[in-house]
């Protein structure tokens, strides 16, 4: 959809699918988060960087409504809809959401965590990994696809009394799952408890389960953090797969420069809850503030950082 | 007008009691995060203790003080239901520590069902009476009729003003009291630091009891009556007075057992004593639904 | 190999043995046991008509007490290393005998079934028609009462996650519903039965709404207040319950209209049996028994529907789910209306049973029993809350049966007084001895190649 990023400034232009607009949040004296605004492409990549503490997992807490932001807003724009003078109009109401033709549009800071899930179709993952551990990896992967499920079950009468449209449906879902198993290399461990599985896997499988609710915009808080280079190549692959087979949109957070640079096709960095650079991987690698945003702390990330830049 | 003072007074009384019982509550929860269900009943103990010894010694020495008496009392009480609590904690909570979360929670409600029964059965379920230990009281004229202060009611509120003064010292000069506090932040960190943390915790549980017992003392000198199911319903109110007042914070569950006593007198006085009960678990539910972190708690934020 | 070595191990043990620090250590616990005994085992408080409370000092049940502390606590450091090694092949050559009967689930389950089935039967042929009435109500339909109260608990502790200590109130709830509408308004039980589930429900969807967004300890704390201020409410609302004195004369069930009595009209007369009380027992026993096959049947379907696979999905991580769009408020709701009106069903049978309720059936004291039913059987399984409701109400019960202990004790002796003392001790015990209950593994709730239980340490138990 997008073209090849070249130009500094290439991600800004593509059609997007979230936007953030002056993002404020608050934790008492402490601003987290200040006056943030950026956009999320529609079919791309988006990494969002920046030393320890700069509040991307409080933007991403935003976004996916487990905080109530202190002030902005946050719209996403589901299939196909644009940003025009609807979103304005929706603001002004106290309503959540509103069709836009095929689409829909949805104030995420509006709305609850749940419903943003259910809704909006936001999907995320969490940077400590949250996996139901004592249930299997194919029950992770059905629980996933609950909202559908539970209503293709009547609200769970037609399912108590084993009616046929529910296994039917029961059994879409095991395809879906098992489809998704495939994809990861993790059919065959499907029955095993998901806390047994090494950890790599559970962070793919994390991912997967968070594919399993169809998500439009897809959030991964840290996916690389722990994975060794054979598991983060892994990660790579099953990402861009996301992105060009399912064209969901992705966000995520990340460490690993290689992960970022190599998969990115827009980056956001951030410092001290500001965002102090926007653009394409080739542009963000030269831009002096985020060099200096990167030198500036004594961490370990620098070498990492300063590696990648010196390619 | 001065039907209110008079209400006041007692509820001040009564909210001494609650407010001693709810700091065992509050350190406990605030170092190990676990309901000690089984204090109600300690508390309870504590008073079957404390109306033993007492008699013991009048009947011993018929001539001493009753004011020596009672310290007697109160320091041997306190000794011995703090002995009761080590023992608990070592028992029934020491073995689950760090281990499924419900466990300890139900190892504590079987040991209070342990207690009740226990007291029941070498005690007998009847009521126990001793005649009042303190009579007398100021009647103050107040503008139209009359209050009256008992001795018993200034010895409720200055022994629990002095005995909070001193716990409050140890709480936060000495020593142990910073340990107490490292181990509510942190409790590996505090173990790597050389802390130890089964000492501190042991210790908690020693100094909740010991306030424990100054409770049931109270209660005695107060009501002089006992009985082994005694301890739930004060139990609940304490706890209650621990959430109100913001559980984990001490000057918290003094205010909370002031605010508790004065509610279910007031209440009693003025709308119902049948359903004083019921305001008081009202209260509790709607602390807790409305405003989790009470009045002196600090607020949770939910980790993502 | 390493068995030799383990044995030089043990007797170097043996020979090093410490017998001074055992001494010392048993001494401890004799004095502890002594600090602990005085002065509330020590002395008696009696209450006199003309001396007022009296003491009586009981100086050798102390010296008693201390001296079993001491050597039992002394034995245990010398043989104990031994007996538990002993215990421990026991209960591993149990554990390999019993291993290969869990491939037979299915026999298992039958023979289990046809057992409780043919259990009043036997109970007659074995203890005759007067003795088998104890055997069927105090052991068969009070055990059974309790089974179905712990798998109703066990829908909302057990796969929610969610702390209850106010299940009672809804078995309260189910018991008065019944008791009001039959004696006002001459419902029948079988009327009353469903109504009391739907109330004891609407009930858990009114006090679970502002409740079920607290996370932990604090939302047991706040079921265990409303609990109390239903039972508060009913003790003293008179006008409506009779307080503290009870409902009495509530309806006895009957069998699709024909009542159990000697009357012409009566069960026996009409199909031609001579009348027997037991008729009404059998017809009881079996009910509970349906009522409680019932809530195990609709369990374990919604578990493997996605409401349950969402409460054990909550249980094990309430964040995830909501990231997943589960919405959790209405999951939580379901399992708490779900689990109460099993309790109110429950209820309607515990009125109807008796005839009689009172607020005293509704304590604390019984949520208390019914949750650890629930964590000691281990939570969520089935089987574990069945085999905990057997041993914890069925060894109270039989405490009654050990009136032959008068003879060692004396004629003073009472094991029913030790009833409560035990249950409380058993549940600490419990707890130490097996945290997760007895069958901690759980059970997928969907396959796709092979079953296999998961491990009691990778399930969580939920925050709720």
């Amino acid at each position: 959809m997008a073209a090849p990023a070249i130009d500094p400034n290439a991600g800004l232009d593509a059609e997007p699918i979230l936007r953030v607009e002056h993002l404020t949040m608050r934790f008492g004296g402490l601003v987290a988060v200040n006056d943030l605004s950026f956009d999320v492409a529609r079919g791309q990549i988006t990494a969002l960087i920046g030393p320890n503490g700069a509040g991307k997992t409080t933007v991403f807490n935003c976004i996916t409504g487990f905080y109530k932001p202190s002030s902005g807003r946050i719209v996403l724009m589901s299939d196909g809809a644009l940003p025009g003078p609807a979103i304005d109009a929706l603001t002004d109401t106290s309503m959540r959401s509103r069709r836009v033709g095929d689409g829909g549009i949805y104030l995420l800071e509006r709305m609850p965590d749940s419903e943003i899930a259910a809704q909006a179709r936001v999907a995320r993952t969490f940077q400590n990994i949250r996996l139901f551990t004592g249930m299997t990896v194919l029950e992770n992967l059905i629980v996933a696809q609950h909202n559908w499920l539970n209503r293709a079950s009547g609200y769970s009468l037609l399912g108590l009394v084993g009616a046929k449209s529910f296994r039917d449906a029961e059994a879409r879902a095991v395809e879906i799952a098992v489809a998704w198993l495939d994809r990861i290399g993790l059919k065959g461990r499907a029955d095993d408890p998901a806390g047994a599985l090494p950890y790599g896997d559970q962070r793919r499988l994390e991912i997967v389960r968070a594919m399993c609710t169809g998500p439009v915009l897809l959030c991964l808080d840290e996916p690389a953090a722990g994975l060794n280079p054979r598991e983060s190549a892994e990660l790579n692959e099953l990402l861009l797969s996301i992105r060009d087979s399912n064209g969901t949109s992705l966000l995520l957070i990340e460490h690993d420069m290689s992960v970022v640079m190599e998969i990115s096709d827009h980056i956001i960095v951030l410092e001290y809850g500001k965002k102090i650079s926007d653009g394409t991987p080739e542009y963000i690698k030269n831009d002096p503030k985020v060099i200096a945003a990167y030198l500036g702390v004594e961490d370990e990330e620098v070498d990492d950082a300063a590696a990648e830049l010196d390619q | 007008m001065d039907y209110f003072l008079q209400q006041l007074i007692n509820g001040l009384t009564l909210g001494s009691v609650y407010g001693l019982i709810a700091i065992g509550y509050t350190m406990v929860y605030g170092i190990i995060g676990m309901i000690n269900f089984a204090h109600g009943d300690v508390f309870m103990l504590s008073a079957f203790i404390a109306v033993i010894i007492f008699l013991m010694i009048t009947s011993l020495f018929g001539g001493l003080a009753i004011a020596l008496a009672l310290v007697l009392v109160l320091i041997i009480a306190m000794v011995l239901t703090a002995l009761w609590s080590w023992a608990i904690e070592r028992v029934a909570y020491r073995p689950l520590r760090g281990s499924f979360r419900l466990a300890p929670l139900i190892s504590a409600i079987g040991m209070s069902i342990f207690l009740v029964n226990f007291v029941q059965l070498v005690q007998g379920p009847r009521n126990k009476s001793i005649p009042p230990i303190i009579d007398g009281s100021f009647v103050i004229p107040v503008d139209g009729g009359n209050i009256t202060l008992a001795y018993k009611q200034i010895l409720i509120i200055v022994t629990t003003a002095v005995l909070l003064a001193a716990f409050w010292f140890v709480v936060q000069k000495t020593a142990l009291g910073r340990a107490q506090r490292a181990c509510e932040q942190d409790r590996k960190m505090a173990a790597l630091l050389g802390i130890d943390v089964d000492r501190t915790i042991s210790l908690t549980f020693v100094m909740g009891a010991a306030l424990a017992a100054v409770a049931g003392t109270l209660f005695m000198v107060q009501y002089g009556v006992v009985n082994f199911a005694d301890g739930f319903v004060p139990g609940i109110k304490a706890f209650t007075a621990a959430v109100l007042g913001g559980i984990g914070s001490l000057p918290g569950a003094v205010i909370g057992g002031l605010l508790i006593g004065l509610i279910e007198v007031f209440w009693s006085a003025y709308f119902s004593i049948d359903y004083k009960d019921v305001a008081a678990f009202s209260i509790l539910a709607i602390t807790l639904i409305f405003m989790p972190s009470g009045i002196l708690g600090k607020p949770d934020v939910e980790k993502v | 190999m390493a068995e030799a070595e383990a044995k030089r191990v043990a007797s170097d043990e043996r020979a090093a043995f410490d017998w001074l620090g055992a001494l010392r250590d048993a001494g401890f616990l004799g004095l502890l046991t002594l600090g602990l005994s005085f002065p509330i085992i020590a002395f008696r408080t009696r209450q006199d008509l003309w001396q007022g409370l009296v003491l009586d000092p009981r100086w050798e049940l102390v010296t008693v007490l201390v001296a079993i502390a001491f050597t039992a606590r002394f034995c245990w450091l010398v043989f104990g290393n031994r007996l538990a090694g002993g215990v421990q092949s026991l209960a591993e050559r149990v554990g390999s005998t019993l291993s290969p009967l869990k491939s037979y689930t299915a026999t298992f389950r039958l023979v289990g079934l046809a057992w409780l089935i043919a259990y009043p039967f036997l109970a007659v042929l074995f203890a005759g028609p007067g003795g088998a009435l104890k055997w069927i109500d105090n052991f068969g339909i009070q055990i059974l009462i309790y089974v179905m109260l712990g798998w109703g608990l066990n829908i909302v502790v057990g796969l929610a996650g969610l702390l209850d200590l106010g299940y009672v109130a809804f078995y309260a709830v189910g018991a008065y519903s019944t008791a009001l509408l039959s004696t006002y308004f001459g419902f029948s039980f079988w009327l009353c039965l469903p109504l009391a589930g739907i109330f004891a429900a609407l009930w858990g969807i009114l006090l679970g709404f502002p409740v079920l967004r607290l996370r932990g300890d604090y939302l047991a704390i706040v079921t265990l207040a409303f609990g109390e201020i239903i039972r508060l409410v009913l003790i003293n609302w008179v006008e409506l319950t009779n307080g503290a004195a009870g409902i009495s004369g509530i309806p006895r069930p009957t069998f699709f209209g024909l009542p159990f009595n000697a009357s012409d009209e009566g069960f026996a007369a009409f199909f031609g049996l001579q009348f027997t009380p037991l008729h009404r027992l059998f017809f009881l026993f079996y009910l509970i028994l349906l009522l409680a096959l019932l809530t195990n049947w609709v369990t374990i379907r919604l578990r493997r529907l996605p409401i349950g696979r969402a409460w054990e999905a909550l249980r094990e991580d309430e964040i995830a789910c909501r990231s997943l769009g589960i919405d959790t408020v209405t999951t939580k709701l379901t399992a708490f209306s779900i689990g109460a009106m099993f309790g109110g069903i429950a209820g309607a049978f515990f009125a109807a049973r008796l005839g009689f309720i009172s607020p005293k059936s509704f304590e604390f004291m019984e949520s208390a029993v019914i949750l650890s039913i629930v964590v000691l059987g281990g939570m969520g399984s089935q089987i574990g809350v069945a085999i905990a409701a057997v041993v914890m109400i069925g060894g109270t019960e039989m405490l009654r049966e050990l009136v032959w202990l008068k003879a060692i004790f004396g004629a003073g002796f009472d094991p029913t007084q030790y009833r409560m003392l035990l249950f409380g001790m058993a549940m600490v015990a419990m707890m130490v001895w097996r945290p997760r209950g007895l069958i901690s593994k759980r059970e997928p709730s969907i396959v796709l190649h092979e079953k296999r239980a998961i491990g009691g340490e990778l399930v969580k138990e939920g925050q709720g």
